[in-house]
């Protein structure tokens, strides 16, 4: 097992008070595994990254277990959990331009990975980052490498942050909403090329999205979060054709279909929950269709079913799925 | 649920009594009440105010008169003391420096209000009309405005006092010129960007017409930086007319202003007079002080970036 | 056909670009945001308009919209040409004519009240009106696009990102208009709430007989709400027909790869469905490719694409087609 997450929580202090952005969530990842997070805003899902990458803003505090590989992530010191991000987990972001420096060349941000954690001369730094971006398929790498950030479009930024994020060649690659600000024939290019690396390099992946379609697509399993708290998790083929939860259900058919004719669209009614208020028992509550008179007061366990599916749901499957 | 339902659930609720939105600028106060610098700062110029306006109430000799008595003895006798009246002492003339320094406040006071004044008002509307017109328009007033600023105005003004006289009017006039240039640039740079934005494309997509797409989306957009501004601009006017007047060109006896008080003060210090010089000194270097705390505290409260 | 309320003939859009350090009279470039469009909108009809970034839509909606002015070509609302007018004759048709924006809290001004927002375009349109016919024209309005009447004080970042959309659209059917332009109206929404405003829109567009123009970069949204697609490239009009075909029946390259491009919810049809993902990056519009635009990334592409634009072709009942090379291919099927 590479990731295995327990019991996480993560708070944020703000002057109206606290906030809470993750409630625990358990999860665990295998090697070469992967798992799409899906979830709207406010659903807790890009916290729980930044939480395990060490990453939350300062006002952030994160409690629980993430094990990777044996070791305990929220206990490392600031030091070591660089070293660990750096050199085992790579991560991707929506907006490329936020994690590249506007003023340096892509060659030297790139060979300063390499000459810091892996102690490469700045000549073979140069050489292996032009093969990476070889791999993430840049057209003349060689001569491009020497070119700034502005100078690409945002398809080949996002190209070359996942150079980035590989060149330690990371166990594991965490992508928050990597296609998002991208068009969609430029998805299609970049998830094809986040799967050929998969595939190539054997890396564990974990999808942040909140679209659905890349989701069916690319990943093993579905992790469906709300609230900050785990709704359903399965291996993506029974999560989509037999959502057990009514919130996954629920996503499912407000979504058009491009495949089908549907003359209305399901929707879900209200809106995506107040973080800083969150009822006591389930944050759906206020949202579901199927709610009865426990739901509010008291949190539903997540269960295992079907030996490898999870749910949160004090409805009884049967009636969700009819 | 759908939205039939959504809309049942309205109908029902249209008896609701009507809520009161929190606006942005309420927001602000909020935030401005919580900045304790910031409060400290508006109890100061609340109290350098009341000072400016009620002192001449509370002194016991009139501002330009001369205390014969104390002539030769100024030193001994204009000692600032309660018994004689003269809460601050007397000047070297021997005139009560309690009722010159509450009207060397007045007029400091008046001048930074001025300039500001005329720096939101001309400055705001000169740079958001620029900014919003664009092109030629905007190209033709802004040059205007870097024309005016390339000239060195220390220079015009101290020609036009001595040319026209040395009175108040023409030391106000003189500050209004210049106080809405940087106002104009600040308020056009924001008018590109506020411009820009979709609420604009709406309302000239609607049919508003553009004075009032102006007065009505623009400015108040503007106004959080320009208060801001403002009231920096404020202790900036101060100064400069304390320079005017401490060079002898500006406010002329019998009245006063802080700048001559100290020019006054400072001039006299050889003497052993120091209270000449600490007491304009004080209420100059606190009032600036405060104005700069307020602006700061505005600044804090009306950043777009905290909303 | 009935007479169409929106008819578009060969309008174009050019801005000027200045390069950055340019000398004040060296003649600026053209920047060709739009080409030669040219369809016809029926009273009542919903059309899509689908592309990438790039692609011109944005520009097209505001082109009819009148916040851009045009460099070519007609814009003909109910018979009058809106491109040949000066902006105060322009004035009188903008009650008809409305838009809403892809951020819906950007579009609403930060310091004016929800309800004075909504009443805007009556104040501008209908001044004689009484202070409380117009409330109460703001607040039925309100009713009707699922929003409290009694929240007509608060301010717009009171509301979360659906309640502004929705904000938005009241403002733009207060003065009932006969056609509304919706430009990537739910993109920048989340999934539960993008369902909603979509419902919102065709149910309000089915009561009041509006004609719409939807803009979005989602094709699986525009097809769901239109009954007729139009599919730009590069500012130029690449294929149109009515939804269903566009789906089932592309003809055009381009039209083919961009719905191979479209992720399906189904874990199964996702694996079993043919790609054709296109290659390369989006030409400069300051320096478009001859001929037909899209050649420097289409699979298809021969020689003679380069030398001269394609033809419009009629292949069937209102479906066109910009490319000589066309061939109907369903990619959506699953090959069994």
């Amino acid at each position: 097992m590479l990731l295995d997450i327990d019991n996480l929580r993560v708070t944020f202090s703000t002057a109206d008070g606290d906030v809470n952005a993750v409630n625990g969530v358990s999860f665990q990842l295998d090697q070469r595994e992967t798992l799409a997070i899906v979830g709207e805003s406010g659903s807790g899902k890009s916290q729980t990254a930044f939480a395990l990458m060490g990453l939350l803003a300062r006002n952030g505090r994160a409690t629980g277990q993430v094990r990777f590989d044996g070791t305990d992530l929220l206990g490392l010191t600031p030091s070591k959990m660089n070293k660990v991000r750096s050199n085992q987990i790579g991560m991707i972001f929506q907006d490329p331009m936020t994690s590249l420096n506007p003023y340096i060349r892509i060659s030297e941000q790139m060979a300063e990975v390499l000459t810091l954690h892996k102690g490469m001369s700045k000549k073979d730094a140069i050489a292996e980052s032009i093969h990476m971006l070889d791999a993430v398929k840049i057209p003349d790498a060689r001569n491009r490498i020497r070119s700034f950030p502005h100078e690409f479009s945002g398809g080949m930024r996002q190209r070359i942050m996942i150079a980035m994020s590989l060149l330690c060649r990371p166990r594991l690659l965490i992508a928050d909403e990597p296609t998002t600000a991208l068009d969609v024939t430029v998805q299609a290019q970049i998830m094809q090329l986040l799967a050929d690396i998969r595939d190539d390099f054997g890396t564990a992946i974990i999808l942040i999205t909140h679209d659905l379609g890349v989701v069916a697509g690319f990943c093993d399993r579905t992790l469906v979060l709300y609230g900050g708290q785990i709704m359903e998790d399965g291996p993506t083929d029974p999560v989509f054709a037999d959502p057990s939860h009514p919130y996954t259900k629920g996503l499912l058919r407000a979504v058009p279909r491009l495949d089908r004719d549907d003359d209305e669209l399901l929707t879900i009614a209200g809106e995506p929950p107040d973080m800083s208020r969150l009822p006591q028992g389930c944050p759906f509550t206020a949202r579901c269709a199927y709610v009865q008179n426990t739901c509010a007061h008291i949190p539903p366990e997540l269960a295992t079913f079907d030996g490898n599916r999870r749910r949160a749901c004090h409805v009884p499957k049967s009636e969700v799925s009819a | 649920m759908t939205y039939s339902s959504d809309a049942e659930r309205l109908l029902n609720a249209t008896h609701l009594a009507e809520v009161q939105g929190r606006s942005l600028w309420a927001d602000a106060r909020a935030r401005f009440l919580r900045n304790k610098a910031a409060m400290v700062g508006t109890f100061i110029l609340f109290g350098i105010a009341v000072f400016a306006i009620f002192g001449q109430f509370v002194a016991q000799h009139e501002r330009d008169m001369i205390d014969f008595t104390l002539i030769g003895a100024n030193m001994q006798k204009g000692v600032p003391s309660i018994e004689t009246g003269h809460f601050f002492g007397t000047d070297a003339n021997g005139r009560d420096l309690f009722a010159r320094v509450v009207q060397g406040t007045q007029i400091s006071l008046m001048v930074g209000i001025v300039g500001a004044l005329v720096a939101v008002i001309v400055g705001t509307l000169y740079g958001a009309i620029a900014g919003y017109a664009g092109g030629r328009t905007d190209n033709i007033m802004m040059r205007i405005v870097d024309v005016l600023m390339s000239i060195p105005f220390m220079f015009v003004l101290i020609l036009m006092l001595v040319i026209f006289g040395r009175s108040i009017f023409m030391l106000f006039l003189g500050i209004g010129l210049i106080s809405w240039l940087d106002m104009a640039r600040i308020a056009r740079g924001q008018t590109l960007t506020i411009k820009n934005k979709e609420f604009v494309e709406v309302a000239h997509a609607t049919g508003v017409a553009p004075f009032t797409i102006i007065l009505r989306h623009i400015v108040p957009n503007l106004l959080g930086i320009v208060i801001v501004y403002a009231t920096l601009l404020v202790p900036q006017m101060i100064i400069f007319e304390s320079f005017i007047s401490f060079l002898g060109l500006g406010v002329q006896e019998p009245n006063t202003s802080l700048g001559a008080l100290i020019s006054e003060g400072s001039s006299n210090m050889a003497y052993g007079v120091m209270w000449q010089l600490y007491f304009p000194l004080a209420f100059f270097v606190l009032t600036i002080f405060a104005f700069f705390f307020v602006g700061d505290g505005l600044r804090d409260a009306l950043d777009p970036k905290d909303r | 056909m009935t007479e169409p309320i929106l008819s578009l003939r060969d309008l174009s859009v050019t801005f000027d670009v200045r390069p950055r350090g340019a000398w004040p009279w060296t003649a600026p470039l053209k920047l060709q945001a739009v080409s030669q469009m040219t369809f016809d909108l029926a009273p009542g009809e919903c059309l899509g308009v689908v592309g990438e970034s790039g692609s011109g839509k944005s520009t097209l909606a505001r082109a009819i919209v009148g916040t851009v002015p045009s460099s070519g070509g007609q814009i003909n609302f109910e018979g009058a040409d809106l491109a040949a007018m000066t902006p105060r004759e322009r004035r009188v048709h903008r009650r008809d004519v409305q838009m809403i924006f892809q951020d819906p809290l950007a579009a609403l001004n930060p310091r004016m009240t929800v309800g004075d927002i909504i009443a805007e375009p009556l104040v501008t349109h209908e001044p004689g009106l009484s202070r409380a016919d117009r409330k109460s024209r703001v607040q039925d309005m309100m009713k009707r696009v699922g929003l409290l009447p009694n929240l007509v004080n608060r301010y717009p970042h009171e509301f979360s990102g659906g309640q502004c959309q929705r904000i938005g659209i009241a403002r733009a059917l207060i003065l009932k208009p006969k056609l509304l332009i919706c430009d990537e109206p739910v993109s920048a929404l989340d999934v539960s709430v993008q369902a909603q405003v979509v419902n919102l829109l065709r149910e309000l567009q089915r009561d009041m007989g509006l004609s719409m123009i939807f803009i979005a970069h989602d094709l699986s949204v525009v097809k769901h709400i239109s009954d007729r697609i139009v599919v730009m490239y590069l500012g130029r009009q690449m294929e149109t027909a009515d939804a269903r075909t566009i789906t089932t029946r592309p003809e055009h390259p381009y039209t083919q790869a961009l719905i191979s491009s479209v992720p399906i919810p189904d874990p199964v049809l996702e694996r079993k469905r043919p790609r054709t993902t296109l290659d390369g990056e989006l030409p400069s519009p300051i320096s478009p490719p001859s001929g037909c635009v899209f050649r420097t990334r289409c699979p298809k592409a021969q020689a003679t694409c380069a030398q001269a634009l394609p033809p419009m072709l009629e292949v069937g009942p209102g479906h066109r087609v910009a490319c000589p090379y066309h061939q109907a291919e369903n990619v959506l099927a699953v090959s069994a």
